[in-house]
């Protein structure tokens, strides 16, 4: 190759270098503009909108939290058992209460029987619509409860009924029903033998 | 002592002897051979890691790592793997043919090409070094998707500069690519008369140059984010964590297609050797290839189908994936094709390459599968995704990368791989290959999450089973080391052209290439 054809090369290699650095450059560039991109495509086609989230919230932007004192609901508090060796009953029958207060009502569960059982309380309400307003913050019912034998305990439900509540319902009615968790425990029967050949190893052991 | 009478010829100097030599070199065949040792130890480090993380997971429970550091495991794997194994193998095999196939005396700036290989060192040191720093390496997956990467300890900043580093070295080799393809060709050798590796590493080159700077940018702003009081991405300053996704993956899709297009010209290369015929459809493969490099901007939202993307996006990427898969199959078809009635022998190279066209066209099929948006809201993050990009990438990246290394070396060392030991590679490689990745389809579909140490017991047998392939996986490509020492060292002297179907300029050359090779342009006609 002569030096002439030589110096043409390296003078269009330089300048498809040149070329190439600066599209490199470009696109370095590029990536930064795809975050006001971002934001326009965003806010156009309302998929994200990060900058100004009350505008997609639209009418649930202002929720009124204050207490509504000028309706009131009967509360009423109810408690049934399946198939378990336990007392439960709530410690008042029924509470007067405004949507929007925070209570909170006490009831009373025990074991009668010489065994550890788990239990599960599952609620229901009535009228059914009223369970979506019924927002309980605590709740026995929201774990299992395992009853040493003869131990009585005072379990809480503390729940605040929505102002959204539909005018029509004066009167909700809360029940939980407490089944037993087979699963935990094996069944009674079973549990109590079990429980006594833990009481004769503990005192035969005791007799060593 | 053809070379050296050569080099008299034409005055040139003894270079500095010794390790200065391999700094100071602007040869375009020392460059590809120190790319090629540098991924090769790269491979093995993120194989030692990919071996740690199966070796956690052969069994349910926490046995040999913890969960913390599992974390940087998997990130480090990933990032290894693709920056610093993948990416420079091929970068290698481009330094080291590019210039022998087109007819070229070297690179077009061979001190830029120098410094593009020796960005890699400090760049590795970084990443593997961020084991070392307080907090550990960087744990929010490769992806290094914010909020994890703007919260993690100073790991995560040395991966950034790796990143930067690393980066920088690939646009720069990118760089010299396209200017070497376009204005350094042999007289005669049209763009359509080049071979097939040219044009995918060209288009390549094009794509890195587009979005490796991305990629720079995002994690540019992740480090604003930590240390500068910019809110890219975080949340709590009016950022987005989901944008951070986006701007990844408009690299990162471009970026899966840089690692598999070289793998293509590789495969097309070496299809037409063995079985003794042209490639079929030539024109079709240049065109399939630039449009798969096309299609692949236009896909990136096919990884974040489970951001809460509108039914419309979902759609759009996911008919956009699918598409992707015409050019792909166009591509399958043309090998297969190429064999079709050809007088075929399986010599190492052939064996490599007919295993990636099976072992790769089932990884394109589960990546079918994952494209379908309703399913893949299913797998999204389980072991079906692990197993399908463990298809395409080592079955289809690595496989082709050993297919070529097999079909060059008699080139690049003079002397002819061992056969046996080449065979046995193989044939250890795609078994242990799919005993590893092939439970793992099944593992997703069960609903296995990646990236955690611990599973739950219904997983136990498949993953037993994964971690007894990776172990032989990775211990046989311990054979592919001896197979290049050994070949370096002597074997069987290779003629100039060491395969009997091999076509190209490449195999005009005496084995093992001179140092210097087509000073004087070769005419093609």
């Amino acid at each position: 190759m002569n030096s002439h054809a030589h110096r043409r090369l390296a003078a269009d290699n330089r300048r498809l270098l040149l070329r190439l650095a600066v599209s490199a450059v470009a696109m370095f560039g590029f990536g930064f503009l795809l975050v006001p991109f971002y934001e326009k495509i965003c806010e156009v086609t309302g998929i994200n909108n990060f900058l100004r989230p009350e505008a997609e919230r639209g009418a649930r932007a202002v929720v009124n939290t204050q207490v509504d004192a000028s309706r009131r609901i009967l509360v009423q508090f109810d408690a049934n058992l399946h198939d378990l060796p336990w007392r439960f009953r709530p410690l008042q029958r029924s509470l007067e209460v405004h949507p929007g207060q925070l209570v909170q009502v006490d009831y009373e569960v025990s074991n009668t029987r010489e065994v550890p059982i788990t239990g599960q309380a599952v609620p229901s309400y009535g009228p059914q619509l009223a369970g979506r307003y019924f927002n309980k913050m605590d709740c026995f019912c929201f774990e299992q409860q395992t009853l040493a034998p003869g131990e009585r305990r005072i379990m809480p439900v503390v729940f605040v009924v929505d102002p959204a509540l539909p005018e029509e319902v004066t009167v909700i009615t809360l029940s939980y029903t407490f089944f037993e968790l087979r699963g935990r425990n094996t069944t009674t029967a079973a549990q109590g033998r079990a429980a006594a050949a833990v009481e004769r190893a503990a005192s035969g052991k005791g007799a060593t | 002592m053809a070379a050296v009478t050569h080099e008299q010829l034409h005055g040139h100097h003894p270079g500095p002897t010794g390790l200065m030599r391999w700094i100071t070199t602007t040869n375009h065949k020392d460059i590809g051979t120190m790319y090629m040792i540098f991924s090769f130890i790269m491979f093995l480090s993120g194989g030692v890691m990919a071996l740690t993380i199966r070796a956690e997971l052969f069994q349910p429970g926490l046995q040999v790592v913890q969960p913390e550091f599992f974390n940087q495991l998997t990130t480090m794997h990933g990032l290894v793997m693709v920056f610093g194994a993948i990416m420079p193998a091929f970068v290698g095999f481009a330094n080291w043919m590019i210039p022998l196939m087109i007819g070229a005396s070297d690179m077009a700036f061979a001190r830029m090409n120098n410094w593009s290989f020796w960005l890699l060192p400090p760049a590795a040191v970084l990443l593997l070094g961020s084991f070392f720093v307080p907090g550990g390496a960087s744990a929010a997956g490769w992806t290094l998707y914010a909020p994890l990467s703007v919260q993690m300890g100073m790991g995560m900043d040395l991966a950034i500069f790796a990143i930067h580093i690393m980066g920088i070295s690939s646009i720069m080799g990118a760089i010299n690519i396209v200017v070497t393809v376009l204005n350094m060709r042999a007289p005669g050798m049209t763009l359509m008369k080049m071979p097939l590796f040219c044009w995918t590493w060209l288009i390549t080159a094009y794509l890195l140059i587009a979005v490796m700077p991305v990629l720079a940018g995002a994690v540019t702003m992740i480090l604003t984010d930590r240390h500068f009081g910019t809110s890219f991405f975080n949340a709590a300053g009016g950022g987005d964590p989901v944008m951070y996704q986006h701007i990844f993956w408009f690299f990162g899709h471009p970026e899966v297609y840089i690692m598999i297009l070289p793998a293509f010209g590789i495969v097309s290369q070496i299809i037409p050797a063995f079985a003794r015929k042209p490639l079929f459809g030539y024109a079709s493969m240049v065109y399939a290839t630039a449009s798969i490099a096309i299609l692949s901007f236009a896909v990136w939202a096919h990884h974040m189908f489970a951001t809460g993307m509108p039914a419309a996006g979902q759609l759009f990427f996911m008919y956009a994936t699918m598409l992707i898969a015409v050019p792909t199959g166009v591509k399958v078809f043309n090998w297969v094709a190429t064999m079709w009635r050809g007088a075929m022998t399986f010599e190492t190279p052939m064996l490599w390459a007919t295993g990636f066209i099976f072992v790769f066209t089932m990884g394109g099929f589960t990546g079918l599968i994952c494209a379908i948006a309703p399913i893949d809201i299913q797998v999204q993050d389980t072991y079906y995704v692990v197993a399908h990009f463990h298809y395409v990438l080592v079955a289809g990246s690595l496989f082709a990368l050993f297919a070529g290394a097999y079909y060059w070396l008699p080139k690049w060392t003079g002397h002819m791989p061992s056969e046996g030991l080449g065979k046995l590679h193989f044939w250890c490689s795609i078994v242990f290959f799919n005993i590893t990745f092939f439970p793992m389809h099944f593992l997703g579909l069960a609903g296995m999450p990646r990236r955690i140490p611990d599973y739950a017991l219904q997983f136990a047998d498949f993953n037993a089973m994964a971690s007894i392939g990776a172990f032989g996986f990775g211990l046989s490509q311990l054979i592919f080391l001896v197979v290049v020492v050994k070949c370096v060292r002597g074997g069987e002297r290779a003629a100039a052209r060491a395969w009997e179907g091999a076509e190209g300029l490449e195999w005009t050359v005496p084995s093992p290439a001179p140092h210097h090779t087509f000073e004087e342009a070769p005419i093609v006609r």
